[in-house]
């Protein structure tokens, strides 16, 4: 008989010891757990800064014709803080609680690909360093001036060399590029771990909704980055080979870049909103000690959203004079994909409803990500009426509109999520006491800081400028988001404080802290390398409700 | 064998630090190299203040009123009336939809004591009518919104063959950072402030000289984009005499914010002396301090990008034909004066920093002699 030894993740003894092996062993590591810890912390950081880069932005504009920073530091920190959120923060950390959770959700040992999934995350890191080392390295050495100045979505021709000789904007360029190629092995990655690695049991309809979410980002990923790779690289080609795709000068065309752009841009939007639903999706029945609410129609809604996605992205540019017949129809389409956003909102609602909620702190990020992102979405609506986004398109009112949809909505599911599973993660828990402090901190902060930003618009603020003139009017609306930054950032220094206190000192979490009912929460917290021993089977939905309820299982009802 | 594992630690342990103390080291002295380089470039005498600005950021005779909640155009009336409508809607859902949210949390939260607390509640796997009714309902809103768009978007929205017979052409041009305004019918062309007569339909043919812009005044009609190599054609007309101010609202670069737009309503008489007066050449006064003035401003650079009627005919830059005739200037962001014009010649960058406009570091006695040319063109 022959005696297979133990399975460990590298050929490094199990448990490293001394700080350089410790750190060689994360650098090396292949397995879904460590990686998407990597994803979640390094999209934190990248949080931190991109918040401090809001931060100068509000201290520029807490009062008119101030003179903090300069139009040029101005217009970095807009495009830093925009790329840096979308793509360094959203992204990542979405995608990594997706690497960390999705294996232990559908009970299998690890991702399809692991060494894929570690070049992912080491793409997107060194990504988003590439970015970041133009403060330095772009400055001086060729004339130029620092950071990227274009705007996260870096219209044409303003990107072309006539306009931005410097090269600031390659690494806009390549600092997205390669993360995106990371972005898009993880896309790849999971949709193929969720397709081909479910459990003994797990069948497409058996899988949490949180793994269904996964699965459409995953190929929405697929589907939206390699379009904004393809333009960046035609952008590379016009700034360095003299082809001309958007240089209108010589018959390129400018609208070109913007319909290329959003068409990978608007399911960016979803990429950074679905996955928050199936966080809120998981937590939502599990303090409200419920089954969720009409999960066929939550799955159809889910993939009704993501191909809808793909007929939207025209919405972003009702200003660039199309004709009243595609105006109309991306109208159309948009309100259309209020649907089934609705549906999902209504079955959160059901869901909650004749439940028995408990109001730990996950619990208070989802009711709160409700209610935000109810805002956040009617008005979206409210621009998706055509003339009326000639009114406020380009002005602060859409900001303040993606503001609730991304911080009230993802932002704060986020949150919940760490709230939820960092006792699974870690093996502690985080403290509820600061966790409900820095909650309705935040809330109060974030309405403080993006409400007045409607009110902004509407008295004719575009956004992106650097500076407004006194007695406009706008005084008062920019002061109260100053402060509401303000309030935001005790709120964000609540929760560094709890995550390092709880990591050293927190309560011991034990396997299944909240009682819930998915896979993850059968295996020990932090999970062992190789997650399940053996590996689980389902026969319903809940497989931990069937354990805990033997005389009541769910399939028998489902 | 057992060595095997051990040897490996340490052979990585030293890469490791090999690989970090290079790394620091190479970037101490990488940040070291630029700083030094960088301060070489950037080495520059101190400006000296000679000049300097009054007013910044004043709009003379004219209330910033950019509100979209105060039309004072057709178009802009039937746009309003749309968005109440749609904020009455989202207003509607939004209490509705909250308020089931609110209501919830109240009466469903878990209470101390509760005798049904060890029980999990009644696990509910969904309800077809209820949902079909989610579901059907808003389809029905958004059926709607629908058509109320799309009527709105038919009577504000021209195309290319809708000019009203009446119009008045006028081409807008937008640069980096001030508009340029054509008048094809009236040999008229100047720049950031729009003149147009009352009650009488505008038509705007709107592009762009170099990167997007977007051409905004809220009183007067929603926006619309400047694209180089793009004409969009946009309508408006106002009802009523006065002063209405605008700004470009797509990103254009360093000085977006500084790009604004004054549109002088008059009257039929007032409009037509008005475009008389500017379709004329320029004034030519002629005092010894005055042709002095020309001849600086001939001399330098300013005749390349600047034109003025019967002198010189640059295209780069404001016409400076009938410069008096303006309130403000530098993309509309100061007002007008003598004392104005000679800090902005003496130092652009000081005023606006990052625009096209150099400092041509003129002699104090120059500024002061070009600057008694400019005034005279009335």
């Amino acid at each position: 008989m022959t005696v297979l030894p133990k399975p460990t993740s590298a050929s490094l003894p199990a448990t490293p010891h001394g700080i350089l092996e410790r750190v060689h062993d994360w650098v090396t590591t292949c397995d879904h757990k460590k990686l998407g810890l990597l994803y979640i912390f390094s999209g934190l950081f990248f949080f931190l800064i991109g918040g401090i880069e809001a931060g100068i932005m509000r201290w520029q504009l807490a009062q008119p014709a101030n003179d903090v920073v300069g139009p040029v530091t101005f217009n970095q920190m807009f495009t830093m803080h925009g790329t840096t959120m979308v793509f360094l923060v959203g992204m990542p950390v979405l995608l990594g609680f997706g690497n960390y959770l999705i294996p232990l959700m559908i009970g299998t040992r690890d991702m399809a690909f692991p060494r894929l999934n570690a070049w992912g995350f080491w793409m997107f890191l060194f990504g988003g360093l590439l970015l970041y080392f133009s403060f330095i390295g772009s400055s001086g050495l060729f004339g130029t001036q620092g950071a990227p100045d274009v705007g996260w979505f870096a219209y044409a021709p303003l990107t072309s060399r006539t306009f931005n000789r410097g090269n600031n904007v390659d690494y806009w360029i390549l600092g997205i590029l390669v993360s995106g190629f990371g972005s898009m092995a993880t896309g790849i990655n999971l949709v193929v771990t969720i397709l081909c690695l479910r459990c003994k049991g797990m069948t497409l309809m058996r899988m949490p909704i949180m793994v269904w979410s996964m699965l459409v980002t995953g190929f929405l990923v697929m589907i939206a980055l390699p379009v904004l790779t393809a333009a960046q690289v035609m952008l590379l080609f016009d700034r360095f080979l003299g082809s001309h795709f958007f240089n209108p000068q010589l018959d390129g065309s400018a609208l070109l870049w913007q319909h290329l752009f959003w068409f990978f841009g608007h399911p960016e939007v979803y990429i950074l909103i679905i996955p928050a639903f199936g966080f809120i999706s998981e937590i939502v029945p599990v303090f409200s000690r419920k089954v969720i609410f009409g999960y066929t129609m939550m799955v159809i809604a889910l993939v009704w959203i993501a191909f809808q996605s793909m007929s939207v992205w025209a919405h972003h540019m009702f200003a660039v004079g199309l004709d009243p017949s595609l105006n109309a129809f991306f109208a159309a389409s948009t309100f259309l994909i209020a649907i089934p956003t609705g549906i999902k909102v209504f079955n959160w609602l059901g869901t909650i409803w004749g439940g028995r909620l408990s109001f730990h702190t996950p619990m208070l990020y989802a009711l709160g990500f409700i209610g935000m992102f109810v805002i956040g979405g009617l008005t979206g609506i409210m621009l998706a009426t055509v003339p009326f986004d000639w009114d406020v398109s380009d002005s602060y009112f859409v900001v303040g509109h993606f503001h609730y949809v991304l911080f009230g909505g993802t932002i704060f599911a986020i949150f919940g999520a760490v709230f939820y599973w960092f006792p699974k993660m870690t093996g502690r828990m985080l403290s509820e006491t600061l966790g409900k402090w820095q909650f309705w901190i935040l809330l109060i902060g974030m309405n403080l800081t993006f409400g007045p930003m409607h009110i902004s618009g509407i008295l004719g603020m575009p956004r992106r400028i650097y500076t407004y003139a006194p007695d406009r009017g706008l005084d008062i609306w920019n002061l109260l988001s100053s402060v509401g930054y303000l309030v935001q950032f005790i709120a964000i220094l609540i929760f560094g404080w709890n995550v390092i206190h709880s990591l050293l000192k927190g309560r011991k979490a034990g396997p299944d802290p909240w009682d819930a009912w998915t896979l993850e929460w059968a295996t020990t917290s932090p999970p062992s390398d190789w997650n399940f021993n053996p590996l689980p089977s389902v026969k319903s939905r809940r497989p931990l409700w069937d354990a805990k309820h033997p005389e009541d299982p769910d399939y028998e009802y489902e | 064998m057992t060595d095997r594992g051990s040897t490996s630690d340490k052979v990585i342990t030293r890469a490791w630090w090999i690989l970090i103390i290079t790394t620091i080291v190479v970037g101490v002295l990488g940040l070291f190299l630029m700083y030094v380089l960088t301060g070489q470039i950037e080495a520059e005498d101190p400006i000296v203040e000679r000049f300097t600005p009054t007013d910044v950021f004043v709009q003379p005779d004219a209330e910033w009123n950019t509100s979209i909640l105060e039309p004072r155009s057709p178009e802009s009336r039937e746009i309003r009336k749309l968005s109440w409508l749609v904020f009455a809607i989202a207003v509607g859902i939004f209490v509705v939809v909250e308020g089931l949210l609110v209501y919830a949390i109240i009466r469903y939260r878990r209470r101390k004591g509760d005798p049904e607390d060890t029980r999990e509640p009644v696990q509910l796997y969904g309800s077809n009518p209820v949902e079909i009714a989610w579901t059907v309902i808003p389809i029905i809103i958004v059926l709607v919104l629908c058509l109320a768009t799309i009527r709105t978007i038919q009577t504000v929205q021209p195309t290319k063959g809708e000019r009203p017979e009446n119009a008045l052409t006028v081409e807008v041009i937008g640069h980096r950072w001030w508009w340029e305004f054509r008048y094809p019918e009236l040999n008229v062309v100047t720049a950031n402030e729009l003149f147009i007569p009352v009650e009488r339909p505008i038509w705007l043919e709107i592009t762009s000289a170099d990167v997007i812009h977007s051409f905004w005044v809220p009183e007067l009609q929603g926006k619309m984009d400047a694209i180089p190599a793009h004409t969009n054609y946009w309508k408006m007309t106002a009802e009523e005499e006065g002063t209405y101010l605008g700004q470009c609202a797509e990103y254009c670069g360093n000085q977006h914010a500084n790009m604004l737009i004054r549109v002088e309503v008059l009257d039929a008489d007032g409009f037509g002396a008005w475009a008389q007066q500017q379709a004329l050449p320029a004034v030519v006064v002629d005092t010894e301090e005055v042709n002095l003035g020309r001849e600086v401003f001939m001399k330098y650079a300013c005749q390349n990008c600047h034109a003025i009627a019967g002198l010189c005919d640059g295209t780069y830059a404001p016409d400076l034909t009938h410069l008096m005739s303006r309130v403000t200037f530098a993309g509309g962001m100061i007002p007008n004066t003598e004392a104005n014009l000679k800090a902005w010649i003496d130092d652009p960058q000081q005023i606006k920093p990052g625009c096209d406009m150099p400092a041509l570091k003129l002699s104090t006695k120059e500024i002061e002699q070009v600057v008694a040319y400019l005034v005279t063109l009335k």
